[in-house]
C-alpha cells in the first residue's frame, strides 16, 4: 500500500529525514517511535503533504501512485489522514460543515455523488458514537476553546467521517489522560480493517498497549535504525532510548 | 498668500456657486442659504485637505479630484432604466426603495407609497419651503472640507421624520446610481434623518455607479436618534473602478437610544467613510460594524469617532478588511470618553487580511479616557491567511482554493452575522465568493 525508499527531507536547510525506508501492507499497523527530535512528526507531515518541508530525495508510492507529486488535499482525497498533533482552531467554521464539505470533493473525487443533509446527519450520529463525542461541540467552530482530548477525539471523529486507506496518527497520545486515550484508541481500533492501514506515530510505549501494533521502528536522527514486533516497544519503555542512540552512534 | 490644498477644484466650484445664486435669487436670504454661503467661504479660505493634514494623511482625495475632475455646472444625471436599478438592487430584500439618479431623487425609479408613521420630503422643497432642520447641526462644515463643500453645494437628498413611537417594519432604501453623461461628474447628497422617540426603523443606502467614467460622490447625513429610540443604518457601497466616494455621517444620540451601523465598501477608486457617533445622553447603545473586500487599487478609509459624553454607555465596534491585489486600507477609530462618562463600556476592533504582498493597511486606534470607571478595549490585528489553517484543511481533501474561500468567509463571518437582514448577508456572501473566484 505505502513504499517509501529513502525519503529524504529538510525545512529551512536544515536536513531532518536522511532516507526512510517503510512499507507498510494493508491490514497493517505500523508504530514509529523515537526520542524527541527525531523526526517523527516531519515523516507524519512529509507524507501528508504540508509544503513548509521540501522533499531533497527518495520515492513514496502510495497505491501505485507518487504521493510526493500530489498536493496535500489530492493526498486526502487519495485516501491519506493525518491525525494533527496540534490541531488547528479554526474560528468561523463549524466541525459539521467542514466535514460536509470535505466528505462532498472526496466523493467528488471519486466521481460520486455529494451526500445530501439526511444521509450526511445519519452517518455523523453513527461516528460521533464511535468517540464519544457531542454533536453541540460540533456545531462549534473547529477547534476553537476545545479541550487537548476534545481535540483528539475530534481528530478521530474526522478520520471516522473519511474512511482512510491510511490513517497516520502523530503524537496523538500526547497530552490525553488514560480515559481519553482509551476513547481514541477504541475509535482506531474499531475503524482497522483488513484494507487499510495505520502508522502510529508516538514518543510513549503507553499508547500501543490499546492500539497494539504489528510492527515498530525507531527513528533517530533522520533514520529508522531498528525495527521490530510489539515487544521492541516495551524495551524501549524499559530501558528508554539511550541505548537506541548507542548502538545507533557505533555503526555510523 | 500661500497656494490652498485643491485651488484648481476651488476655482471651478467657485464659478457653479455663482451661477446657483444667480439662479434661486428669491430665496438667497433663506437661513440655509447663509450657511450655505458661510460653508462655501470656508472651505474657499480654508481649502481641500492638505496631504499633511493628519485626517487625510493616508488618503489623498484632494490631489485625486484635482487630476480628474472638472467640476462643470450641475451635471445632470443621465436616463436609467428599471432593469438597471434591478441589476443594482439586492437579492430578496424587502424593503420601501426610493432610487437616486446621480443624487436626484427619481418618483419614476422609486416605489411610491411610504409607510404610515414616516415622512419624506425631498431636500429641494424643505429648502423652499424655509423649512430644514437638522441642517449643519450634526454635521458642521468647519470640522472637514467635505462637509463644507457637501454643505454649500447640495441640493438633493431627502429630509426624513420617523414619528415617535412608529415601527416601520420594513427597511428604507436609498438606493445612488451615479449616471451622467459628462466626461467626469460629481453629485452631493444630504440627508437629513430625525428618528423620533421609541420610534425603530432601518436605512439602507446603496451606491453604485453605472459609467465608468471618473465620477465623484460626496454625501453627508446627519441623523439624530431620540430618546429611546432603535435606529439602524446600513451602508453598502460597490461603485465602479473610477468613482472617488466619500461620505460622512454624523449621529447623535439621546437617553436609552439605541444605533447600529454597518458600512459595507466593495469597489471604487477611493472609499472614504466617516463615521461620528455623540452619545449625548445616558444609556445610550452604539454598534459599528464595518466589512471592507478590495481589490485592485481601491483604496479604503474608515474613519470612526465615537463620544461618550454621559454615563452609561455602551459602544462597540467591530471592522474587518480582506485586501486583495494591490488595495490599500486604512482604519482610524477614535473613542472619547469623557469625564462624565463614568461607567462607560468601550470596545474596538480591527483586523485584516492581506491576500498579497502588495496590499496594505494602516490601522490606527485611538483612545482618549478623561472618566476613571471606564471599561475599555482596543485591538488591531493585520496577517496573511493563516497557513496551518489552510493546511489543516487541505489534509482532509479540501481543495487549495476552496480552503482559502471557507477560511475568508469564516474571517468575516462575525461580522456578517452582524448584518441582521438575511438578503445583505447572502449579497456579501455572494460577492466574496465571486471575488476569491476571478
Amino acid at each position: 500500500m505505502l513504499s517509501i525508499k529513502n525519503l529524504q527531507a529538510k525545512i529551512e536547510e536544515k536536513e531532518i529525514l536522511k532516507g526512510i525506508n517503510l512499507e507498510v501492507k494493508p491490514g497493517e499497523v505500523h508504530a514509529i517511535m523515537g526520542p524527541n527530535g527525531s523526526g517523527k512528526s516531519t515523516l507524519a507531515s512529509v507524507l501528508a503533504g504540508r509544503e513548509d518541508y521540501e522533499v531533497t530525495g527518495g520515492d513514496v508510492d502510495f497505491l501505485g501512485k507518487d504521493l510526493l507529486e500530489m498536493d496535500a488535499d489530492e493526498r486526502a482525497r487519495e485516501g491519506v489522514f493525518l491525525a494533527f498533533q496540534y490541531p488547528v482552531e479554526i474560528p468561523g467554521v463549524s466541525t459539521t460543515n467542514f466535514m460536509k464539505t470535505a466528505i462532498n470533493q472526496i466523493r467528488e473525487h471519486h466521481g460520486e455523488k455529494p451526500l445530501d443533509a439526511v444521509s450526511f446527519l445519519k452517518v455523523m450520529k453513527e461516528k460521533m458514537k464511535l468517540v464519544e463525542i457531542d454533536q453541540s461541540l460540533l456545531s462549534r467552530s473547529l477547534n476553537e476553546g476545545f479541550s487537548g482530548g476534545e481535540k483528539k477525539r475530534n481528530e478521530i471523529f474526522q478520520m471516522a467521517m473519511l474512511e482512510p486507506k491510511l490513517a497516520i496518527l502523530d503524537e496523538t497520545d500526547s497530552g490525553l489522560d488514560i480515559d481519553a486515550l482509551r476513547v481514541v484508541a477504541n475509535g482506531v481500533n474499531a475503524l482497522k480493517s483488513k484494507d487499510n492501514a495505520t502508522i502510529v506515530v508516538t514518543h510513549y510505549q503507553r499508547l500501543l498497549d490499546y492500539i497494539v501494533p504489528d510492527y515498530v521502528h525507531v527513528l533517530y536522527k533522520g533514520r529508522i535504525v531498528k525495527s521490530g514486533t510489539k515487544e521492541l516497544a516495551l524495551e524501549l519503555e524499559e530501558k528508554g532510548y539511550d541505548w537506541i542512540k548507542e548502538e545507533a552512534e557505533a555503526t555510523a | 498668500m500661500e497656494k490652498l490644498a485643491g485651488q484648481k477644484v476651488l476655482e471651478s466650484l467657485k464659478e457653479r456657486f455663482q451661477a446657483f445664486e444667480t439662479s434661486i435669487n428669491g430665496h438667497s436670504n433663506s437661513a440655509a442659504h447663509q450657511v450655505r454661503k458661510a460653508a462655501f467661504e470656508n472651505l474657499q479660505t480654508k481649502g481641500l485637505p492638505h496631504v499633511k493634514d493628519e485626517e487625510y494623511k493616508f488618503f489623498n482625495l484632494t490631489r485625486a479630484l484635482e487630476k480628474n475632475f472638472d467640476f462643470p455646472q450641475s451635471p445632470s444625471p443621465a436616463a436609467v432604466e428599471t432593469d438597471t436599478v434591478k441589476k443594482f438592487a439586492i437579492d430578496g430584500l424587502d424593503a420601501h426603495t426610493l432610487v437616486f439618479v446621480n443624487g436626484v431623487l427619481s418618483a419614476e425609479l422609486s416605489d411610491a407609497e411610504l409607510p404610515k408613521g414616516i415622512s419624506i420630503d425631498h431636500l429641494q422643497e424643505a429648502f423652499n419651503q424655509d423649512n430644514v432642520e437638522l441642517f449643519n447641526t450634526e454635521a458642521k462644515f468647519e470640522e472637514d472640507a467635505f462637509v463644507a463643500m457637501n454643505t454649500a453645494f447640495a441640493h438633493n437628498g431627502i429630509q426624513v421624520q420617523v414619528e415617535d413611537k412608529a415601527v416601520i417594519e420594513k427597511p428604507i432604501m436609498l438606493q445612488f446610481i451615479g449616471a451622467s453623461n459628462e466626461q467626469n461628474f460629481d453629485y452631493q447628497v444630504r440627508n437629513l434623518i430625525k428618528v423620533g422617540k421609541l420610534a425603530e426603523v432601518t436605512f439602507i443606502e446603496k451606491f453604485d455607479t453605472l459609467s465608468e467614467a471618473s465620477s465623484f460622490t460626496n454625501i453627508v447625513n446627519e441623523i439624530s436618534v431620540a430618546e429611546g429610540a432603535h435606529a439602524k443604518y446600513y451602508k453598502i457601497e460597490n461603485d465602479s473602478a473610477n468613482t472617488y466616494h466619500i461620505a460622512n455621517t454624523h449621529v447623535s444620540q439621546q437617553k436609552d437610544s439605541r444605533f447600529t451601523s454597518n458600512t459595507i465598501a466593495l469597489n471604487g477608486a477611493m472609499v472614504r467613510n466617516n463615521l461620528n457617533i455623540k452619545l449625548q445622553a445616558e444609556n445610550c447603545e452604539a454598534h459599528m460594524n464595518g466589512l471592507y473586500v478590495v481589490g485592485n487599487k481601491t483604496h479604503v478609509d474608515n474613519h470612526t469617532v465615537v463620544d461618550h459624553m454621559k454615563p452609561n454607555a455602551y459602544s462597540n465596534e467591530l471592522y474587518k478588511g480582506i485586501m486583495d491585489d494591490k488595495s490599500k486600507g486604512v482604519f482610524n477609530g477614535k473613542i472619547f470618553v469623557r469625564q462624565d462618562a463614568q461607567q462607560t463600556n468601550a470596545f474596538q476592533s480591527n483586523k485584516n487580511i492581506l491576500l498579497t504582498n502588495d496590499a496594505t493597511v494602516n490601522t490606527k486606534p485611538q483612545l482618549e479616557i478623561w472618566a476613571d470607571d471606564v471599561k475599555c478595549s482596543h485591538g488591531c490585528t493585520t496577517g496573511q491567511l493563516d497557513r496551518d489553517a489552510l493546511f489543516y484543511l487541505q489534509a482532509r481533501g479540501i481543495k487549495k482554493d476552496r480552503a482559502r474561500a471557507m477560511l475568508l468567509h469564516a474571517f468575516a463571518s462575525d461580522v456578517i452575522e452582524n448584518f441582521e437582514i438575511e438578503a445583505i448577508q447572502d449579497y456579501v456572501e455572494a460577492i466574496i465568493t465571486a471575488r476569491l473566484e476571478k
